[in-house]
């Protein structure tokens, strides 16, 4: 076999928490890679993220300031960054930073850091309180949805929904709200954690159905896989999950991917109605889903292939993927020294 | 009525339908019933070899045939013939 290519990757998301950040499932696809020997430098917002204490798969460790800073806060540490690692690439895994790095794209490119990640433009239109509009441009079928940014417009607009609703937070969180008073209580909850707006969703019933997709950034499908979640946590995480065969799934991943021309990771969450058999359109996020790890175990390692596709490789789309695959999390208790948190708390890495 | 072809049937009894990711078990004569409907045997045909291979009447197996058919049905197995 040849010797593999060095390659240095930095990622984000490394809170494998309860609701876990995709980081740790990407960075197990890229330390299978037969292509590259790849080097991790994790990029974590919190010093407890558990990542930071996974030696075997994490190599070094930056704090990074959060989205929230600026632009230039996070520049100027990636700089810093950058001038001790020589990141060849790095793949954003929140959807909270993901407009961060696209404002930085073009600086980061010249600092020799590649990404492969959508456009603003992209990013923005299938925002949750655009998904109307984008559903009707990719000719999918969305559940009834509105925005409302304050109170008093939540409680007009319920008048036009029947119950139950959900009502979800722009960027993570939802909940499935019986009346006025819970939907309430949910938008303060929901706007106190992530801000307005707050979207109002029509309740289908329904199994929900996931697939990550990667798209190439002209239109093209470098993979896709689709799975059903087999068990939710109380926040509707996935907790385990099983490959399916569906060819209209993965027909509709195509579908996005060509008309959007997305370049990276993706996640298509649809229900289908139980009552109809209609499949609706819930959330599109923009990034590799936490469950990323099924698709490698299917046999479609999109990191790897999005980290070859950044290094100029050829990478040849894959159609074929196992069915009946599943996913089981586990929670898993390390046991760290204190000098790693001490080193993360005074220095912010490690 | 056929079953969905592409459902996976295991002689231990399990029976997986790869479109949805739902599982389900099912005994022996289950799976020798599933077996013979992705097979398109007509249900008559079904019945019959039930009816001469168990100790069972005509009647009661098409009824209990009928309750096992219903019951596939509800776990989405099931397509029309085209």
């Amino acid at each position: 076999m040849k010797d593999k290519k060095t390659i240095t990757v930095a990622v984000t998301g490394l809170n494998a928490i309860d609701s876990p950040g995709p980081g740790i499932a990407v960075i197990r696809g890229l330390k299978e890679s037969d292509f590259f020997n790849v080097r991790i430098i994790g990029l974590v917002y919190e010093i407890l993220e558990p990542g930071i204490y996974m030696d075997e798969l994490v190599d070094k460790v930056y704090q990074i300031p959060v989205p929230s800073s600026g632009f230039d806060v996070m520049l100027e540490r990636l700089k810093y960054i950058q001038e001790k690692e020589n990141i060849d690439i790095l793949i954003p895994n929140f959807d909270a930073e993901l407009m961060t790095f696209i404002k930085l794209k073009p600086i980061l490119n010249k600092m020799g850091i590649k990404m492969l990640i959508p456009t603003k433009e992209q990013f923005e239109e299938r925002l949750k309180g655009e998904l109307n509009k984008f559903g009707e441009k990719l000719g999918i079928k969305v559940p009834k949805s509105k925005t409302v940014f304050t109170i008093n417009e939540l409680e007009e607009t319920l008048d036009d929904f029947d119950y139950p609703v959900v009502i979800k937070g722009k960027f993570y969180d939802a909940y499935i709200a019986t009346n006025t008073e819970q939907a309430k209580n949910f938008f303060y909850k929901i706007s106190a954690k992530w801000g307005a707006p707050i979207i109002i969703q029509k309740f289908i019933n329904g199994n929900e159905f996931n697939i990550t997709a990667l798209g190439d950034g002209k239109g093209g499908l470098l993979g896709a896989v689709s799975m059903r979640k087999t068990f939710l946590t109380d926040k509707g995480k996935a907790w385990a999950g099983i490959s399916i065969d569906d060819p209209k799934l993965i027909k509709m991943a195509n579908n996005v991917i060509s008309k959007t021309k997305w370049a990276g990771g993706m996640e298509i969450e649809l229900i289908k109605e139980e009552k109809t058999n209609e499949l609706y359109l819930l959330e599109i996020n923009p990034r590799f889903p936490a469950w990323i790890y099924l698709a490698n175990g299917c046999g479609q390692n999109h990191p790897e292939m999005l980290v070859k596709f950044l290094m100029g490789e050829k990478v040849d789309p894959i159609e074929e993927y196992a069915i009946g695959k599943m996913f089981i999390r586990y929670s898993y208790d390390m046991i760290c020294d204190l000098d790693k948190y001490e080193k993360m708390s005074i220095h912010g890495e490690v | 009525m056929k079953l969905k072809k592409n459902i996976a049937i295991s002689e231990s009894g399990f029976i997986f339908n790869p479109e949805i990711g739902t599982s389900f078990t099912t005994n022996s004569l289950g799976v020798a019933i599933l077996k013979q409907l992705k097979e398109k045997t007509s249900l008559d045909q079904i019945k019959d070899s039930i009816v001469k291979n168990y100790d069972i009447d005509a009647i009661t197996c098409e009824k209990d045939l009928d309750d096992f058919l219903r019951i596939v049905n509800q776990y989405n197995l099931l397509e029309e013939e085209s």
